[in-house]
């Protein structure tokens, strides 16, 4: 059973949803199928979302173009950039006919502004990743250019994959910023930096102190973890290999063009083996071309994949939400246990922790018993303050465990499903190439054998 | 007709006559099999060279035995190469391997290198026994069979080197002119020879290039399979696919290995004597020359009245004969080769194309069976989720 390379759109399945309304599932893929098929170039997928959460409608979004234009930067100097069409469509449900409804242009920077968005936002999902910014794991032939036309387009498939991604999600695709994304297109950055997420961000050096400073994360986080590790490398390192095996390959065919010409010459001044070589000749030369149309469909295998890769980036940030976390509820924990042990010592008088007030208290003769109450007193209101503290910490980190575990169950059936896709994908191309060389070659002997 | 004009051995037995008729059907009628095998390294005080083992059999009656095996060095090869030039010059002498390759040689006697050489040894001993003329040639009769003291006593004699040497400056001084009088199917068949030797070094060049092409892709995709295996480790669900994708690399690989070896048997020797060829035609058609710029010569000294002219006219008579047995000697050769060049070349360029042919297929195959397990298992799950 042969298939043709799916797209990613295609594979997208609806959103669980809340009892509002839930689309046919059989409705639903029709529509993908209908609309796979008639958008081949451009692709489409057909998600749902809310509206203001009042209304649901099947919508549609693609990135359909790509243009480069010339603007002033931050620092007023001329710069290039490609700007790219999101074109979304509202489907009515009874007819299928689609109705474009909001069309506006972006660059790559706004999409990584509402990705840092996403990320600050819902720390506890598995953000869907952006495109590579610059071209990487390139062999010889594919430009490493910003500008190259078919990184390009490449680029304009990861957007839309993007945008599919977080409008496929059940929890993401309700943001309004998200929305605003898709529809207002003037404004829409002041928009999003006036939410203030900046200011929620955690820094950098805090998560990296809490990594190596937590004692007890969730282990299921720990192994997560390693495990994307993993993922990162061993995807990369396939991804670094592949690039020179199609290098290699674009060679072996290549050079067979040579073959080409001179038979074509040599047939000049050969009369009974003219024509066969003349022939066989041309056999060659489609050998060779062949090989970049193989190659191309090969590049989309490798950027499915590129696509988990970076995913891998997005697992650890979870992962490091948790030990920001727990480590923020340790400290809590600890603080608290050591507050309410000073309360006991002053009540009671023994001096078992080491203390200032302690030491200074035995060189300069005891406090005042009216001084002693005092601060027991702010010491039981702080350990009141911190104890409801701590317990919602505890709960918030409970309840940030269950949704993050959550959508990480999510993330792995998806992830099975889209990998093992793409790798049946790539099996169906190598036939593909099997075939074409099987005909090619076929070809050939025959011209050869008259010769 | 018989061509031998320069042989002193003349074919006596009915077995051999009909071989000399029969072009096309030598091998139906041979009667000489030779084999070059089990090179061997020998080291004196002066030198380390290599021999080769030749068995010849055998049912020709001027041969004393049915089976003989001698060693011989490939000087002795240059040798015979150089004696059947001089008993034959105009008929194309098979070529012999390079002395040495001067690119990317390491050691002189590195195995890929000698192993290629006894090949194109064997290929050498083998079209001299397959060409109607040469296979009667004496001193290819020594070759295969004298001892190693027979042989060096047998090499002293003949003209000596310093005749052979004022032979050269002679035929060097006065090929001009044969080229200036060249017969007008020679001016074709000169032109034929200097493209063809062109393409035939463009092609060999190219073959060699596929061939490299190939190891380094072969080396890399020895790399990649693997890589899925590391990569399966760390996944459950997708270990299957992961696996199976390594093993169809492997399989491929294995595939391209057959590709690489099918090349280096069928195509590239096939070229690169070829290409020798190229060499060998040029050396056949400068000798003709030369012995056309012989007679020229005095054909001239006679209109310009240099010498006695009855002494010239008969030795005007004797070139005369000389250079129509060399000329016809040629053209009957020609054909022959050129035969055979069609033969081999497309016999070449067809076995590639099954080596390809077959690797596709291997691919496909493995890929397929592949997909089928992938589906089926697929097919498997839903049916299971449905109950």
């Amino acid at each position: 059973m042969e298939q043709a390379p799916p797209d990613p759109e295609r594979q997208l399945q609806p959103a669980s949803l809340e009892p509002l309304g839930r689309p046919d599932d059989d409705d639903l893929e029709a529509a993908v199928s209908e609309e796979a098929e008639g958008a081949q170039e451009e692709g489409s997928g057909v998600d749902t979302m809310t509206e203001n959460n009042f209304s649901l409608k099947k919508i549609e979004i693609s990135v359909s173009e790509a243009e480069k234009r010339t603007g002033r930067n931050a620092v007023n100097m001329q710069e290039t950039y490609t700007a790219y069409l999101i074109e979304t469509r509202s489907v009515e449900h009874a007819d299928g006919q689609s109705v474009l409804t909001d069309s506006l242009w972006r660059r790559y920077s706004e999409f990584e502004l509402l990705r840092n968005y996403l990320l600050v936002c819902y720390p506890h999902i598995v953000v869907p990743p952006l495109p590579e910014k610059r071209a990487e794991f390139v062999w010889h032939k594919l430009s490493a250019d910003n500008m190259d036309p078919d990184f390009v387009e490449r680029r304009r498939i990861g957007l839309e994959n993007f945008l599919l991604r977080v409008a496929s999600h059940p929890i993401l695709c309700r943001d309004k910023i998200f929305y605003l994304f898709l529809t207002q297109e003037g404004n829409w950055k002041e928009t999003v930096n006036e939410t203030g997420f900046q200011l929620k961000a955690d820094s950098r050096l805090k998560a990296l102190n809490a990594t190596f400073r937590v004692k007890n994360p969730d282990k299921r986080f720990t192994e997560l973890k390693h495990y994307s590790d993993e993922l990162q490398s061993v995807v990369s390192h396939l991804l670094r290999v592949r690039a020179r095996v199609a290098d290699r390959l674009y060679g072996v065919y290549k050079v067979h063009g040579n073959y080409g010409r001179v038979f074509s010459e040599w047939s000049a001044i050969e009369k009974e083996m003219g024509d066969g070589l003349q022939s066989a000749g041309h056999h060659m030369d489609v050998y060779a071309s062949s090989i970049d149309d193989i190659l191309e469909d090969e590049e989309h295998y490798a950027d499915q994949l590129k696509e988990y890769l970076f995913y891998a980036e997005a697992l650890r940030a979870v992962c490091r939400k948790h030990e920001l976390m727990q480590y923020d509820l340790e400290t809590a924990a600890q603080d608290l246990a050591s507050k309410k042990q000073q309360c006991e010592e002053l009540a009671t008088g023994t001096v078992r922790t080491f203390s200032l007030k302690g030491m200074t208290t035995k060189l300069f003769g005891q406090e005042a018993p009216e001084q002693r109450e005092a601060r027991i007193k702010v010491l039981e209101e702080q350990i009141s303050e911190g104890e409801q503290q701590l317990k919602s910490k505890n709960t918030e980190g409970r309840e940030f465990v269950k949704n993050a575990w959550a959508d990480i169950e999510r993330f792995k059936e998806q992830k099975n499903r889209d990998l093992k896709e793409a790798l049946i994908s790539y099996a169906v191309m190598q036939i593909s190439m099997c075939r074409k060389g099987i005909q090619v070659w076929t070809n050939a002997k025959e011209c050869f054998s008259k010769m | 007709t018989d061509i031998n004009s320069f042989s002193p051995m003349m074919p006596t037995s009915p077995l051999s006559m009909i071989n000399q008729i029969k072009f096309e059907d030598e091998s139906d009628l041979k009667d000489l099999f030779i084999t070059v095998d089990e090179p061997e390294s020998h080291v004196t005080t002066i030198e380390t060279f290599i021999t080769y083992r030749i068995i010849t059999k055998t049912s020709r009656g001027e041969f004393d035995s049915s089976e003989f095996e001698v060693r011989r060095r490939y000087q002795d090869f240059l040798w015979l190469k150089g004696k059947l030039e001089e008993a034959h010059p105009t008929l194309i002498i098979p070529p012999l391997p390079e002395k040495f390759i001067v690119k990317g040689m390491v050691e002189r006697f590195n195995d890929d290198f000698i192993e290629t050489r006894r090949k194109a040894l064997h290929k050498f001993l083998n079209r001299i026994a397959d060409h109607p003329t040469l296979t009667f040639n004496e001193d290819f009769k020594v070759f295969l069979t004298a001892q190693a003291w027979e042989l060096s006593s047998h090499k002293k004699q003949g003209p000596g080197l310093l005749s052979r040497m004022g032979q050269t400056v002679r035929a060097v001084a006065s090929s001009l002119r044969g080229v200036k009088n060249r017969p007008e199917d020679f001016m074709e068949m000169n032109h034929f020879i200097e493209i063809f030797s062109q393409k035939i070094n463009l092609i060999d060049k190219i073959s060699q290039r596929i061939y490299k092409e190939e190891r380094e892709y072969f080396d890399e995709m020895k790399e990649y399979g693997p890589i899925h295996v590391l990569w399966s480790a760390s996944e459950e669900d997708l270990a299957d696919p992961l696996k199976g994708i390594a093993s169809c690399i492997e399989e491929c690989c294995t595939a391209i290995e057959k590709r690489m070896s099918g090349l280096s048997e069928a195509v590239l020797p096939v070229m690169h004597e070829y290409v020798l060829y190229g060499d060998v035609l040029m050396g056949v058609m400068k000798r003709r020359d030369q012995i056309q710029a012989e007679l020229d010569s005095r054909v001239e000294a006679l209109t310009y009245r240099k010498a006695d002219a009855d002494l010239l006219t008969e030795e005007i008579g004797k070139l005369e004969d000389k250079v129509e047995c060399a000329n016809n000697a040629l053209r009957a050769d020609w054909e022959r080769w050129k035969q055979n060049m069609q033969s081999d070349i497309k016999s070449a360029f067809a076995d590639m194309a099954e080596e390809n042919v077959h690797y596709y297929e291997q691919c496909l195959a493995t890929w397929e069976s592949f997909l089928t397990s992938q589906t089926d298992l697929h097919l498997e799950e839903d049916s299971e989720d449905r109950l």
